[in-house]
C-alpha cells in the first residue's frame, strides 16, 4: 500500500501532485481519513493553546489584585480563549471526528466533496492562524467572543477588525464542510442503510451540519456589519447615526445558541455510541435519541433572546424566551434518561472510553440544571455577567462536550492508529481531569452567587472571594496535568513498535469496526450490505432461541469479523474510482488570509487574494477530479 | 485483495458514474448546491431583515423618496428578470446538446447580467452624487450593503456563466453540458428572486419620512 501512487498528469500549470504517503501528501490529500487527522492535530494544537490561555487567566486571578497581565492584556487573552476554545478546538475537533468517521459509518468510500473537503480543512486551519497573527500586528481581538457592539465598533485597536475577518474566515470552512458532510449522510449510504439504521453519531452530525448551514449565514452578516462599522465608517450599530447596537446582539445569538447545540450534540452523539457498546446494549430507545436530537436542532433556533434577559427586551418577550429555553430542556432530559436506561442492566465495562462518557453525562446534567435556573427570568437577573455564568457554561461546554471528546479519542484510537491508547494512563487522566474541572469550575458557582463579575481582571481583598479562586487554579492546573497525561499516553503508545493490530478491541457494534484498523484508502473492500441497526453486532451474535441470551453467530454464516466483506455486496472486482491528491484547495485557501489581510491595509491586497482565489478555483475546475491515467 | 484494482487515476468517467448510485438518485452536487442555497436564504434574510428594522430611522437626509428613480430601477430588474428566461433557454439548448445555441443563451444571460450591474453602479454613482453614502445615514448603510451584497452575486453568477461559456468553447465540459448549466442556472435564478424580493422591500414600499428627532 505504501507505494500506491498515481500517474502524474501534465494537465494544468501545475503538475499534478502524485504522492499518496510522506510529508508532502498530507498538503495535497483529499483522503478523508487524513483530512479527520489533520483536523485533529491542528484542533488539538489550539486547544493547547486556548488552555495556556485559561492557565494565564487562572493565574492571574489566584490572588487579589493580581499583577501577572494588566487590563488590555487580560482583555486580549480571555477573549482568545473563548475563540479558540469554541471556533478552533471544539468545533474543527468535532469536524475532524465526522471527516474520519462519518464515510466509515455509512459505508461510503470518501465524502461527496473530497477537494472541498481539503479546502474546508486549509481554511479552518488558515483562519486560525490569521486571527493568531492579530497578537503580533496590533492586539488580538478583546471584546470577548460574543463581541458585543458598541464596544466591538468602537474599540480603538485592531483586535475586532481581526475578530471579525477571523471569524468570517473560519465561518466559510465550516459552511463548506457542513453542506459536504450533510450530502455525504444523505447520498452516500451503504445499500440498506435506512435513515433510522444510521448510528447516532451520524445522526447527530446530520443535525450539526443543518444546524451549521442555518447559523452560520446568520453571523456571518452580523460579522460583515460589524467589519463595515469598524472599517468604512458605516451606521448599523452606531447610536448617534440610529444604529441599535441590540441587533448585534439579536444577530450574535440567533447564531450563538444553534451554536451551543453545534458544539455538544457532536458529544451526544460519541457518547450514544460508546455507551451501548460498554453495556454490551443496544441504545435505549434509539428513536427517542435522534428525534430529541432533531428537536433539540430545532428549538435552538427559538431560544436566543435567553442570553438577553438583562437588555430590557420588555417582560413579554423576557417571558416568552424563558418559556422555550425551560422546553429545550426536555428533549435534552430525554437523552439523559435514554443513556441511563442504555446503562442499566448492562454488562458494563469501565473502559476509558466508558469512563469519560458517562462523565460526561454526569456533568452535562449539572451544567444543564444550572441552565435551567437561568430560564427563570428573575433568577437570571442575579446570575447573569457573574462567574455563574462562567460555571455553567464550562460545565456544559468541557463537561459535555471536551469529556465527550476524549471519550470518542480514546474510543477510536485503535480505529484510526490500530493501536490502543494505554487504558491505566487513560483510568489515571480520566480521574485528574474530573477532579480537576469540578475543582476549577465547581467553585465559579459560589462566587458568581457572592457577586464576583466576570471579565474583571482582577479583584479586591476585602471582597472575600480569594479562597474559591485559588482552589479554581489549583483545579485548572490539575485539568493540564491530565491533558499533559494525554500527550504523553499518545507519545508512548505511537512510539511504541506496532503489535499484533487489534481490529475490534472494544466488541463494537457500528460499520466502522468492519474494516481493517487503520483503514485501507478506499475503506471497505467490499461496500457492506446494511440489514440492521448495530449492523456489525447482529453479524457478530445471535440471539439462542431457548435462553434469549446473545451467542456468537456461527463462523461462516454472514461474514462475521473485520475485513471480511458481504457476499452480497455490491463493487466485487471492481476497480475503485478514488479521487486524486490536489493541489488547488490548498491554493484557493490560500486567498482569504490574504484577502483579509488586505481589508486591513490595503486594496492592492484584497485583489491579489481575489486573483489567487479565483486561479485555485479555476484550477479546481479544470482539473478532473480522478487523474487522467 | 487480488482481484481488486485501485486506481486512483482511471479516466474521468468516476463522477457521472457516482451520480447514478447515490441513495436518494440525486446527484451530490444538486444536494449540495440545495444547501448552499438554503444557506444563502439565511444570508439574504439577515440582511433583508436589517433593512427592514432600519427602515425610516435615518437622522439625516437624503431619504429613499429622495433618491430612488423607480421607472429606471424597474427597466434594469426587467432586465435581470429577462435573464432567467435566457437562462432556461440555455439548459434547453444544453438538454437537446446544441452546444452553440446553449453558448449563445449563456453569453446572453451573461451580458443581461452585465447590464443589471452597470445599472447598479449607475445608480450608486448618482446617488453618491447626490450626497448619499455609505456612512451618511442609516438609510445609506443598509442600502448599499444589501444591495451591494446582492450585486456581488450577480457578479460572481456571471463570472460562472461566462466560464461555462469559456470552458465549453475550450472542449472542457462534458459532452453533456446540461449538468453544470443547471446547477449555475439554480444559482442564477435564486438571485433573480432574491432581487424581486429587495426591489420590493427597498424600493416599491414606500418608507416613512424622517424620524422624529
Amino acid at each position: 500500500m505504501a507505494s500506491l501512487s498515481v500517474p502524474a498528469s501534465g494537465r494544468g500549470s501545475l503538475r499534478r501532485p502524485s504522492a499518496l504517503t510522506g510529508f508532502w501528501s498530507w498538503f495535497t490529500t483529499v483522503d478523508h481519513k487524513k483530512i479527520g487527522i489533520m483536523y485533529g492535530v491542528a484542533a488539538f494544537a489550539f486547544f493547547i493553546v486556548g488552555g495556556l490561555e485559561a492557565l494565564l487567566i487562572r493565574a492571574q486571578l489566584a490572588q487579589p489584585d493580581g499583577t501577572l497581565l494588566n487590563a488590555d492584556e487580560y482583555n486580549q487573552i480571555f477573549t482568545m480563549h473563548g475563540i479558540t476554545m469554541i471556533f478552533l478546538f471544539v468545533m474543527p475537533m468535532s469536524a475532524a471526528f465526522f471527516n474520519y468517521m462519518i464515510p466509515l459509518m455509512v459505508g461510503a468510500r470518501d465524502v461527496a466533496f473530497p477537494r472541498l473537503n481539503a479546502y474546508s480543512f486549509w481554511v479552518f486551519a488558515l483562519g486560525g492562524l490569521f486571527l493568531y497573527s492579530s497578537f503580533f500586528l496590533g492586539g488580538a481581538p478583546n471584546g470577548g467572543w460574543f463581541g458585543y457592539a458598541p464596544n466591538s465598533t468602537t474599540d480603538p485597536s485592531i483586535g475586532m477588525t481581526f475578530y471579525a475577518l477571523g471569524l468570517l474566515i473560519t465561518g466559510i470552512a465550516s459552511t463548506a464542510g457542513a453542506v459536504n458532510l450533510a450530502v455525504t449522510v444523505v447520498n452516500m449510504r451503504a445499500p440498506g442503510m435506512t435513515l433510522f439504521r444510521m448510528p447516532p453519531f451520524v445522526w447527530m452530525g446530520l443535525v450539526v451540519q443543518f444546524l451549521l448551514v442555518f447559523a452560520l449565514p446568520i453571523i456571518t452578516v452580523a460579522l460583515f456589519q460589524l467589519l463595515f462599522d469598524r472599517r468604512w465608517d458605516t451606521a448599523f450599530f452606531d447610536p448617534t447615526r440610529g444604529g441599535q447596537p441590540i441587533l448585534w446582539q439579536h444577530l450574535f445569538w440567533l447564531f450563538g445558541h444553534p451554536e451551543v447545540y453545534i458544539l455538544i450534540l457532536p458529544a451526544f452523539g460519541i457518547i450514544s455510541e460508546v455507551l451501548p457498546v460498554f453495556s454490551r446494549k443496544p441504545l435505549f430507545g434509539y428513536q427517542f435519541v435522534i428525534f430529541s436530537g432533531i428537536a433539540i436542532g430545532f428549538i435552538g433556533f427559538g431560544v436566543w433572546a435567553h442570553h438577553m434577559f438583562a437588555a430590557g427586551l420588555g417582560p413579554v418577550a423576557n417571558t416568552a424566551f424563558g418559556v422555550s429555553t425551560a422546553i429545550i430542556a426536555i428533549p435534552t432530559g430525554v437523552k439523559i434518561f435514554n443513556w441511563m436506561g442504555t446503562m442499566h442492566g448492562g454488562d458494563i465495562k469501565f473502559a476509558s472510553p466508558m469512563l469519560y462518557s458517562v462523565g460526561a453525562v454526569m456533568m452535562f446534567v449539572i451544567g444543564g440544571l444550572s441552565g435551567v435556573t437561568h430560564a427563570i427570568v428573575p433568577s437570571d437577573y442575579q446570575q447573569t455577567d457573574t462567574y455563574y455564568i462562567v460555571a455553567h457554561l464550562h460545565y456544559v461546554i468541557f463537561g459535555g462536550a471536551v469529556f465527550g471528546i476524549f471519550s470518542g479519542l480514546y474510543y477510536w484510537w485503535p480505529k484510526v492508529y490500530g493501536r490502543k491508547l494505554n487504558e491505566t494512563w487513560g483510568k489515571v487522566q480520566f480521574w485528574i481531569l474530573i477532579i480537576g474541572f469540578n475543582l476549577a469550575f465547581g467553585p465559579m458557582h459560589i462566587l458568581g452567587l457572592q457577586g464576583m463579575i466576570r471579565r474583571e481582571y482582577t479583584y479586591p481583598e476585602t471582597l472575600g472571594l480569594t479562597f474559591w479562586n485559588q482552589m479554581s487554579t489549583v483545579g485548572a492546573f490539575l485539568i493540564a496535568t491530565s491533558v499533559a497525561m494525554f500527550l504523553v499516553n499518545v507519545a508512548r503508545t505511537q512510539m511504541k513498535p506496532r503489535g499484533e493490530v487489534v481490529e475490534d478491541p472494544w466488541d463494537a457494534r457500528t460499520l466502522e469496526w468492519m474494516t481493517t484498523s487503520p483503514p485501507p484508502v478506499h475503506n471497505f473492500d467490499e461496500i457492506p450490505t446494511v440489514h440492521a441497526l448495530d449492523e456489525f453486532w447482529h453479524r457478530k451474535y445471535v440471539e439462542d432461541e431457548r435462553s434469549g441470551r446473545l451467542v456468537p453467530a456461527q463462523a461462516g454464516a454472514a461474514g462475521a469479523g473485520p475485513g471480511e466483506g458481504d457476499a452480497d455486496g455490491h463493487g466485487g472486482g471492481h476497480s475503485i474510482h478514488l479521487p486524486s491528491p490536489s493541489y488547488w484547495p490548498l491554493v484557493s485557501g490560500l486567498g482569504l488570509p490574504i484577502m483579509a489581510y488586505g481589508v486591513l491595509y490595503s486594496w492592492w491586497l484584497i485583489g491579489a487574494g481575489a486573483l489567487v482565489v479565483l486561479i485555485g478555483f479555476y484550477g479546481w475546475a479544470i482539473e478532473p477530479s480522478v487523474a487522467e491515467e | 485483495m487480488s482481484d481488486l484494482a485501485i486506481t486512483p487515476g482511471h479516466g474521468a468517467a468516476g463522477a457521472s458514474h457516482d451520480e447514478h448510485t447515490t441513495t436518494t438518485g440525486l446527484p451530490n452536487t444538486k444536494l449540495a448546491m440545495w444547501m448552499f442555497l438554503s444557506s444563502e436564504c439565511m444570508l439574504f434574510g439577515a440582511l433583508i431583515s436589517t433593512y427592514v428594522l432600519y427602515r425610516g430611522s435615518s437622522m439625516t437626509g437624503p431619504y429613499p423618496a429622495d433618491v430612488f428613480d423607480i421607472p429606471y430601477t424597474s427597466v434594469s430588474s426587467f432586465v435581470l428578470l429577462a435573464s432567467s428566461l435566457t437562462m432556461v433557454l440555455a439548459l434547453a439548448s444544453a438538454q437537446k446538446r446544441d452546444v452553440v445555441r446553449m453558448r449563445l443563451w449563456l453569453l446572453a444571460t451573461a451580458l443581461l447580467g452585465l447590464t443589471f450591474v452597470g445599472g447598479q453602479v449607475y445608480e450608486f454613482t448618482t446617488f453618491y452624487d447626490e450626497g448619499l453614502s455609505i456612512t451618511t445615514n442609516l438609510f445609506g448603510t443598509t442600502f448599499y450593503v444589501l444591495t451591494g451584497f446582492h450585486g456581488v452575486h450577480v457578479t460572481v453568477g456571471i463570472l460562472m456563466l461566462l466560464s461555462l461559456v469559456g470552458l465549453s468553447s475550450a472542449d472542457r465540459l462534458p459532452d453533456d453540458a446540461a449538468f453544470p448549466v443547471e446547477m449555475v442556472g439554480l444559482y442564477w435564478h435564486f438571485v433573480d428572486i432574491v432581487w424581486i424580493i429587495i426591489f420590493t422591500v427597498v424600493y416599491l414600499i414606500p418608507t416613512p419620512g424622517p424620524a422624529p428627532a
